[in-house]
């Protein structure tokens, strides 16, 4: 990940590599993009959001006389005259799932320079996270109509539904906010920008294909919030 | 361009392991759903599930976000301050279970 623009900097592995990142002077991390080292930091902040909210969750869970709604009967849907647990639920793991599959190969097109392929991955990412947006809305939608309300609903204790809109709402923020970032930068891709190193528009920065790992970096911890909601809130 | 070459050698790796971690993923996945398929209940049902997502989250954090290959320095920025996280769960969990004793003691028992 190095970008050798420090002049006489030399990386050293392991624990060596560390002590001199660390120690060093001006800057921690020389030769990473600065780019990537701030999504770094934003998104163990954002870890720290969404671990406060999973935090409540149990809290709230935990001490509550009431029964707690079950989740795979909340969530089941329907096929026929079946219903099947968690289907949807499911559908749209396997669907963030692939999602961020497509953007690591997509990173690792960029990286080659192999534009094309890395335009239509990340096209591929964009419509998959898409795909999982409407699913959440779906969902939404079905549960609001079944009489789920923050204050209230008719399957077991109260608190199910705040935490439920509270911690699945801001995920799908996320990905909403990550899809918008996903067609633009598939639009820059597709342009050339980050051949030309064209600059973007509101920075001097120029373009690389750097900027798709961190996008990718961003997506990929979208997916991993995605792995602790579906263990907690669907599964437990 | 000697440092160019060895750029791309340090930021791309072999299709193969993208596809390997990605298939992985699915399967653990499944597995997930498979726990609540099968309705395992207690202990097993909770260690399976934590099991699955401790996994999942550390082949994307490994491999997807290429902290395998990132510089020491940045995996102990970004994995040391998940410790304090460990340290609020326990105080919540002492927290939630002594808000469940006051409600038995007082709303059930009466506080008698």
């Amino acid at each position: 990940m190095s970008d050798p623009k420090i002049e006489g900097y030399e990386f050293k592995p392991g624990f060596k590599g560390m002590a001199q990142d660390t120690g060093s002077d001006q800057t921690m991390f020389k030769g990473v993009h600065w780019g990537k080292a701030m999504m770094w930091i934003f998104l163990l902040s954002d870890t720290f959001i969404f671990s406060c909210f999973l935090i409540s969750y149990m809290k709230g869970r935990g001490s509550t006389l009431i029964d707690w709604p079950n989740t795979s009967e909340v969530f089941s849907l329907h096929v026929g005259s079946t219903p099947v647990p968690l289907l949807l639920i499911a559908i749209m793991t396997f669907v963030l799932i692939t999602s961020s599959g497509t953007m690591a190969l997509a990173v690792k097109y960029g990286y080659e320079k192999n534009r094309k392929m890395c335009g239509w991955l990340i096209l591929a990412t964009a419509i998959g996270g898409l795909t999982f947006v409407g699913m959440q809305a779906f969902e939404w939608s079905k549960l609001i109509h079944e009489g789920v309300r923050p204050w209230e609903n008719p399957f077991g204790a109260k608190q199910f539904g705040s935490f439920f809109f509270m911690i699945t709402g801001f995920h799908g923020t996320h990905v909403s906010i990550g899809v918008i970032f996903l067609f633009i930068y598939a639009y820059k891709t597709f342009k050339g920008h980050y051949d030309e190193e064209k600059r973007g528009w509101f920075t001097t920065m120029k373009g690389d294909y750097v900027e798709i790992e961190i996008l990718g970096l961003y997506w990929h911890f979208v997916d991993l919030v995605w792995v602790f909601i579906f263990a907690f809130f669907y599964l437990w | 361009m000697s440092s160019m070459s060895e750029k791309e050698q340090s930021t791309t790796h072999k299709i193969g392991i993208y596809l390997w971690i990605w298939g992985l993923l699915f399967v653990l996945s499944f597995f997930s759903y498979m726990v609540d398929w099968y309705q395992f209940q207690g202990l097993l049902r909770w260690s399976l599930i934590l099991l699955f997502m401790f996994l999942k989250a550390g082949l994307i954090m490994a491999f997807f976000m290429h902290l395998f290959w990132e510089r020491y320095a940045l995996v102990n920025v970004l994995l040391w301050p998940m410790t304090a996280i460990g340290c609020f769960v326990f105080l919540m969990v002492a927290e939630f279970q002594y808000t469940v004793f006051t409600r038995l003691f007082y709303f059930v028992v009466g506080g008698q």
